[in-house]
């Protein structure tokens, strides 16, 4: 597996450097990212809600997340850091790609928020004695070398009663046809060659991995795309894209 | 920053301006702090004021700007007119805690009279028996909407708006070298030097910061302006003559429409005084040219040029107070938003008064926008981004054209002494008086519960 002494051992280091390549149209909201920045409202609602249970609490808008200690593994620009930064999360971004951190730093700074972005990998992170009252990693799983590795490895940087959020492609007939030959060929809404389809994840294989390092499942939530509007909603179908949440109790 | 040039200081401010050899403004004084918001709201006008009420509910800071001194603002002088508040935005200010300041200076309104009117020899004959009567019966209990003259609205929101943490109010102060990037909006608010030291000339200047800056200043937008946002202006070459009328028996809370052939003339019910006064607003329009020679008129040939127009219906009528007026225009802005920038009220749009929809058409761009920017903080995104304002254009844009183009139509149809369309107008308001269903569809644009309508609106929290 071409992976170096700089990079963790899940890495890809082909996908590292096809990501680096977009850095500079990351914060691009009608770019090659169009689709995520589109996506982003809903991921930052479904993680507020699935670390915040009282409704009060989540309307008051002024920093629901203040006190949680939050890991982005994966965080590309930083697209998802910035928001759960608004909300109060002392947000900490790893990315192996220099170019992203690099982005995600100059584009925080002109946001006035405070986070932490190194260019690092979860395996290396272990290593500290660091520990995340919650973990995400959104559509990252589907892009390295080892799954049930790289699912290890985060679950490993989860604090005691801290939870796990990750987001990924189903290996399904249907996400071939939609993620790969409809959103990648036919429509282009995604630079072609970002996703390879024998790399997704189904859910039952990330839910196993979880409970191999004794988290439990929360919730397991489908996402689906409106081909026409472009707008993203939450669905029980997780035939393509899914965001699953794990508790480590 | 840049100091801006000494003409149009003067012309923005006139606490400011220099006198003959005076020196320029005192530069040790700008930047003396600097200030880090939310929403930079420029104009303390009832837009938004509101705007920065609604969006403290949710706990989103913002300072506001207004250049005009509060004592003038709430002057009788200053402000004649008074304004319908529709029920739907009658429900927002209830939501956002702003109706109780408002309450003991509302009138409700109760009953809608449209009516062809002429001025003719016999009085009887000077209303067309055909009329459109609109009760608030039939729609429910509600009334239509209240009317509050609009030194109390300005009084009641500022009152409100000094109430709550999240909103610094600037007054008078001005806005200068306004910039919007992605990285949010930056601007230099000068406020009179008030210290000791100060001399009566100086300003102090504040550096602000915010995520987004809204123009809530009217029609001759300075943050518009600055985005160079064109927009399309006209004029109808009317101009509304308003004044306040006492009279002798109470008007019930009803709402009367004349259409003369120059323009509308509105008679709006008012809340009685302490001392027991029943008093009306009235809203006369003129032709441009003969607005001006009524206006030059002596205190007994005005009165009686009203009274003949106003009709006996009430007994006795007298104006109380001065006399104003307004030049009467359209204005329609090509954008309402722009990088980390958004248009509400006057500044994105401005209608004939005809149908009484003016202010209300800006605190529904008020709802729309604290909505869009309530869920927007709910989930952690940038308020200036243009997701949210793409939304909030969307939104807002095509209801002000629809308005623009109704009262634009409403007037060309009703403005004139064309015998063909007189016929015809009479008939379709006796038409429109027969027909239930119509008739419900415009007793709810009245009140302005129409639409997709945001949660404020509703009555509902944000």
């Amino acid at each position: 597996m071409p992976s170096t002494s700089a990079t963790g051992a899940t890495a890809d280091a082909a996908e590292v450097e096809r990501f680096e390549q977009l850095a500079e149209d990351w914060w691009n909201p009608a770019g090659h990212m169009a689709l995520l920045h589109r996506l982003n409202p809903l991921r930052v609602g479904y993680i507020r809600d699935q670390l915040i249970w009282e409704l009060a609490q989540k309307l008051q808008g002024v920093q629901p997340l203040k006190g949680f200690r939050l890991l982005d593994v994966g965080c590309g620009g930083g697209l998802l850091s910035e928001p759960l930064a608004r909300l109060g999360a002392s947000v900490t971004g790893i990315d192996e790609a220099q170019d992203l951190i690099t982005v995600a730093r100059a584009h925080a700074a002109t946001q006035n928020l405070a986070i932490e972005y190194r260019q690092d990998s979860v395996e290396n992170l272990i290593s500290t004695t660091e520990k995340f009252d919650t973990v995400i990693s959104m559509e990252v799983v589907e892009h390295v070398v080892n799954p049930a590795a790289f699912v290890s490895a985060c679950a490993n940087l989860v604090a005691p009663q801290g939870k796990l959020i990750m987001a990924t492609i189903n290996r399904t007939g249907k996400s071939f046809a939609l993620a790969i030959l409809g959103a990648e060929y036919l429509l282009r809404w995604v630079p072609v060659g970002t996703h390879q389809w024998q790399k997704f994840v189904k859910p039952s294989e990330l839910a196993r991995a979880l409970r191999s390092v004794d988290f439990m499942i929360d919730d397991l939530s489908g996402v689906a795309l409106n081909p026409l509007s472009r707008e993203w909603r939450l669905t029980r179908d997780t035939s393509v894209n899914y965001m699953i949440t794990a508790g480590r109790y | 920053m840049t100091i801006p040039e000494t003409g149009q200081r003067d012309r923005l401010h006139p606490w400011c301006s220099m006198a003959g050899d005076a020196p320029d403004l005192p530069l040790s004084n700008a930047l003396q702090s600097a200030l880090e918001t939310d929403v930079l709201i420029v104009g303390g006008g009832m837009v938004g004021l509101t705007l920065a009420i609604s969006l403290a509910q949710v706990g989103v800071r913002s300072v506001v700007v207004e250049r005009a001194e509060r004592a003038q603002i709430t002057a009788a002088e200053f402000d004649g007119r008074a304004t319908a508040i529709a029920f739907a935005p009658y429900q927002m200010l209830q939501a956002i805690g702003a109706w109780p300041g408002l309450a003991p200076h509302a009138q409700a309104i109760n009953e809608i009279r449209v009516s062809d009117g002429r001025l003719g020899a016999q009085p009887q004959r000077r209303v067309a028996p055909l009329f459109l009567h609109f009760d608030h019966h039939k729609l429910g209990d509600e009334p239509f909407g209240f009317m509050v003259e609009n030194r109390h609205i300005q009084t009641g929101l500022w009152s409100a708006a000094q109430q709550r943490p999240e909103i610094t109010l600037c007054a008078p102060a001005r806005i200068e070298d306004l910039t919007c990037s992605a990285g949010g909006v930056r601007a230099t608010i000068f406020e009179p030097d008030n210290t000791p030291a100060g001399s009566t000339n100086s300003a102090v200047g504040h550096c602000v910061q915010a995520r987004l800056v809204v123009g809530a200043d009217g029609r001759n937008s300075t943050v518009r302006a600055a985005a160079e946002i064109g927009c399309n202006v006209g004029s109808y070459d009317q101009t509304a003559i308003v004044a306040t009328v006492a009279h002798e028996r109470a008007h019930g809370g009803i709402a009367e429409e004349f259409f003369l052939p120059a323009g509308p003339f509105a008679i709006l019910p008012l809340a009685d005084l302490p001392d027991g006064t029943h008093r009306s607003s009235l809203v006369w329009t003129e032709t441009t040219a003969t607005a001006k020679s009524m206006l030059a008129l002596g205190a007994t040939a005005f009165q009686n040029h009203m009274a003949e127009r106003f009709g006996d219906h009430l007994g006795d009528v007298v104006i109380a107070g001065p006399r104003w007026s307004y030049p009467l225009g359209y204005l329609q802005a090509d954008r309402y938003v722009d990088e980390h920038l958004a248009l509400v009220g006057d500044a994105a749009h401005g209608i004939h008064p005809i149908a009484g929809q003016g202010l209300n058409l800006g605190l529904r761009d008020v709802a729309a926008l604290a909505e869009v920017l309530a869920d927007g903080v709910r989930l952690g995104m940038d308020l200036g981004s243009a997701p949210l304002l793409n939304r909030y254009q969307r939104w807002r844009r095509f209801d002000g054209l629809v308005l623009l183009a109704a009262t634009d139509g409403l007037n060309r149809l009703f403005s004139n002494d064309v015998t063909l369309l007189r016929w015809a107008r009479d008939l379709g308001l006796a038409a429109v008086n027969r027909a239930p269903r119509l008739k419900r569809f415009f007793m709810r644009h009245a009140r302005g519960t129409v639409g997709a309508m945001p949660r404020l609106l509703k009555g509902e929290a944000l």
